[in-house]
């Protein structure tokens, strides 16, 4: 199958076109204002390098870093009331809890508190009332709010009363667009809203944006449907993204540290992705980045969806260099390294400079560049990535080190011990990793182990629930995979409830060409 | 150490932290109630700290707890009129009026959400606990070695629901709350062990609201070497720096077990440790070598970032440091190793003072 891979970095727009395994080209081109005429020209570098029409495409898949900037910046984001069924419980933390006040004011967030909800066992907590959706609605509608996000206690559990919620707002008005939480994220009411929230407010943005690309692919004359990959290194459809923009928040990280495994052939690595202005230092599994814990913070909200476990620090190519005081970073010439540095005929000087000086590389045009102390700042900067690889380590296994990105030519061959690799492309890994997502399917649910269903049963349960959800994604059904099983019994409770997640994976399948 | 004398937004955040850190691994987040008291102090006061002392002899101190599992908690929030009913139900049973909150377990959630009621109600909080940790069982407290019984005690639930009990030993009460915490749907906030100031003097753990709040701001300040500057200042000693290799868990009667396999990092490299968990830790060994036990405190730092780290948060790769810190001298006494010691949680293991 011939897919292009995309990655929307800050700097630079990657892609790639590979055929099954195999990279025919790739290309890079600067990171452009509105995104889509970058991701153009990477496009059309890609095709001539690979020799390839885009009639002979079969998948476009693209990273974004879109629906993120968006957040960060508080830009394009649409006014969004939240309906949360909890009532009578609920009130003691309200919605929006510990958010920044500004992204709640750029999004003119508000809520409503309404009676229903389920206790963990799935009895209710009280009846969903009709009549109170739609005043609860009406009052969002009536302070501005555009996107409605739905929430309920352990939707996770039973996500009937959002679902019926949904169903309400639609026979009332049957144009609001609603996010509901069950989708979203997994146990815990407030991190599962939040990401509920930030998908609700991204609506149009995502719109826009599947739009902009759908317009790019009629007019590079592609006959092959968009994908995007999510934060779990997976992906979507170009239809899905526009219900569920937050599920590709953060795919940047996943797609170098897939595309690294990819091309060293290394399924279980460490991955240093060295840019520009930092460095991600995470560990893959099975091809798979290791994940976070239970919660993560994006943009200063604390959601709960999956994604990569990475440390990132202020190390890059561009990253500013004191020869006196001895340090590099965090503040970085970033995108105007190639008229900034040293070695590149400009005047400031970066860590490329002193790798270059020192013999590690040969980038730019100046070559014959004497920088004081350069021993110094080199042992500085292998030790700033010795000890986050030393700490992104999950065992004394000889595993190799993969460094990918344009600035992990600085690296040195051997780090904590462990030999690194650099592997051929290693500057395309994201726009890989984009081009070689598979689909996934994911759920989360507490089951009471009793006589009636043992803990075997119930993992395999939800483990049919999740692939019919891939497979429901054009998850190819012959190559699924289990990607991760956890059970987690709840704690102080009598009876042995167990919290059960499961995640598959399996190939990307088209039927239609 | 500096004691505190009141508490806002601001110190609050140490308080929680320090919170997890007395939560020797359980006890669930004290995220969870530390958001609760946040959204009270909007439009409260700052929630005053009183030490014991000011108090006089015959006024009434409430304890407020969560009793339950503080995962439901991360899904079901409390009706926050539960404070406000439960302290009004406990002075019609004791016919008096209530001077101030106390916090009976200054670890993990319940470390924070006393402040919810105080904040609330608008009262005092006594600086000190009657743990000085966290406990699984609600007679692991100071109170029962002085006598003093967990009845009267309320419960409530975020539905308004209340109920009372009236109990002959505080293993019953433990038994018939927790019963009942079920079907008020997993949680619940109680009263109970109503004291006086003049027993409250005697059998309180003082100070441990000023110890968590300095011991989350050392986690804030020091990051991942906090351990280090609290082995120090609190005569704790470094048990062990490793990687998680194994988790190992079941699940029953309320309690989640486990055992922790640990491989040495660093100084330790070449060694092994084994820890056993019940929803706190309890054991610390290497090979057949006890290196802590309950209720000696065993505390989980994330090597990488400094922070507390659960149980539930156990698993394969973490790398953390783990560090005893010596229980409250009122732990010692061979009644209270019965109550509280290795024994009681069925391990075959004599206690053995840091």
């Amino acid at each position: 199958m011939i897919r292009i891979g995309v990655d929307v970095g800050g700097t630079n727009t990657d892609a790639v076109v590979m055929h099954s395994e195999n990279l025919l080209g790739g290309a890079k081109s600067p990171t452009t204002k509105d995104i889509v005429s970058g991701v153009k020209n990477a496009i059309i570098a890609a095709l001539n390098k690979s020799k390839t029409k885009s009639e002979d495409i079969e998948a476009l898949i693209i990273g974004t870093t879109h629906f993120v900037n968006a957040i960060v910046q508080r830009k394009s984001l649409a006014k969004t009331g939240l309906i949360r069924i909890c009532l009578p419980s609920g009130g003691a933390i309200l919605p929006f809890a510990d958010w920044p006040k500004e992204l709640v004011d750029s999004m003119n967030g508000n809520y409503q508190l309404v009676k229903g909800g389920f206790e963990m066992d799935g009895s209710e907590i009280s009846k969903l009332n009709k009549n109170e959706i739609i005043d609860a609605l009406n009052k969002l509608k009536k302070l501005g709010c555009e996107e409605i996000a739905i929430s309920s206690v352990f939707a996770t559990v039973r996500g009937d009363m959002e679902e019926e919620a949904l169903k309400i707002i639609k026979e009332n008005s049957p144009n609001t667009n609603i996010s509901l939480s069950k989708n979203i994220g997994g146990m815990g009411l407030l991190e599962r809203e939040n990401a509920a929230l930030i998908n609700a407010t991204l609506k149009p943005l995502a719109k826009e944006v599947v739009n902009s690309f759908e317009e790019l692919r009629t007019k590079m004359k592609f006959k092959c449907p968009i994908f995007f990959t999510r934060n779990d290194g997976t992906l979507i459809k170009s239809s899905e993204v526009e219900d569920l923009p937050v599920l590709t928040f953060a795919c940047g990280p996943t797609n170098s540290m897939r595309g690294a495994a990819f091309l060293s052939k290394e399924k279980n690595a460490l991955v240093v992705d060295v840019g520009g202005t930092t460095t991600d230092v995470g560990e893959v599994k099975d091809g798979f980045p290791r994940q976070a814990g239970t919660s993560v913070t994006v943009a200063d909200v604390r959601t709960n969806f999956s994604m990569p476990d990475v440390i990132s620090f202020g190390l890059g190519g561009g990253s500013l260099v004191d020869t006196e005081k001895i340090t590099v970073g965090p503040e970085s010439v970033g995108h105007e390294l190639t008229n900034k540095a040293k070695v590149f005929g400009g005047d400031v000087l970066t860590a490329s400079d002193v790798a270059v000086s020192y013999g590690r590389c040969k980038i730019g045009i100046e070559h014959e560049l004497e920088v004081n102390n350069k021993k110094s700042i080199i042992n500085l900067m292998d030790q700033m990535v010795e000890d986050k690889v030393a700490r992104a380590r999950t065992s004394s296994e000889k595993i190799p080190v993969i460094a990918v990105g344009g600035g992990s030519v600085m690296l040195d061959n051997s780090i904590d011990g462990l030999e690194v690799i650099k592997p051929q492309h290693n500057d395309l890994a994201n726009a890989v990793g984009a081009a070689i997502a598979q689909v996934s399917g994911q759920v989360s649910k507490v089951i009471l182990i009793d006589d009636k269903i043992d803990r075997e049963s119930a993992i395999k349960q939800v483990t049919v629930e999740a692939t019919k959800l891939a497979v429901d994604r054009n998850a190819d059904p012959s190559t699924i995979n289990v990607l991760a099983v956890s059970d987690m019994p709840l704690s102080y409770l009598p009876g042995n409830n167990l919290l059960i997640n499961v995640t598959v994976v399996g190939d990307l399948k088209m039927e239609n060409k | 150490m500096q004691k505190i004398t009141s508490v806002d937004k601001d110190n609050l955040e140490a308080i929680a932290i320090g919170g997890a850190v007395l939560g020797s691994g359980g006890g669930g987040d004290p995220y969870v109630g530390r958001l609760m008291t946040n959204q009270c102090l909007e439009t409260t006061q700052p929630v005053k700290v009183i030490q014991v002392e000011t108090l006089n002899d015959d006024e009434l101190i409430l304890p407020i707890a969560m009793m339950g599992a503080p995962t439901v908690m991360m899904e079901k929030f409390p009706s926050g009129n539960e404070f406000t009913q439960l302290v009004s139900m406990m002075e019609k049973l004791m016919q008096k009026k209530v001077s101030a909150i106390l916090c009976i377990e200054a670890g993990g959630l319940n470390s924070t959400i006393p402040f919810v009621a105080a904040a609330k109600l608008g009262l005092p909080i006594v600086d000190g606990d009657a743990m000085g940790r966290a406990f699984p069982e609600l007679q692991m407290v100071s109170f029962t070695l002085g006598g003093i019984t967990a009845t009267p005690m309320a419960m409530i639930d975020d539905k308004g629901n209340g109920a009372t009990f009236d109990t002959i030993s505080n293993q019953w009460t433990e038994k018939l709350a927790r019963a009942l915490t079920i079907q008020m749907g997993g949680s619940a906030m109680v009263s109970l062990y109503p004291v006086t100031a003049k027993d409250c003097k005697k059998y309180l753990i003082k100070n441990s609201l000023s110890l968590i709040h300095y011991i989350g701001n050392v986690v804030k300040d020091h990051s991942y070497n906090a351990y280090q500057v609290l082995a120090k200042e609190l005569h704790g000693k470094h048990l062990f720096q490793a990687r998680v290799r194994d988790v190992e868990r079941t699940a029953g009667e309320g309690f989640t077990r486990g055992v922790v396999k640990l491989e040495g990092i660093g100084d330790f490299v070449g060694r092994n440790a084994k820890l056993d968990f019940q929803n706190e830790f309890l054991i610390a060994m290497e090979g057949e070598k006890v290196l802590a036990t309950t209720p000696d405190l065993i505390c989980l730092f994330d090597a990488n970032t400094g922070e507390p780290v659960t149980t539930e948060a156990m698993k394969y790769g973490l790398s953390v440091n783990v560090l005893g810190l010596p229980c409250d001298p009122i732990w010692r006494s061979k009644e209270a190793i019965d109550l509280v010691g290795p024994k009681y949680f069925k391990y075959d293991i004599e206690y053995q003072p840091l």
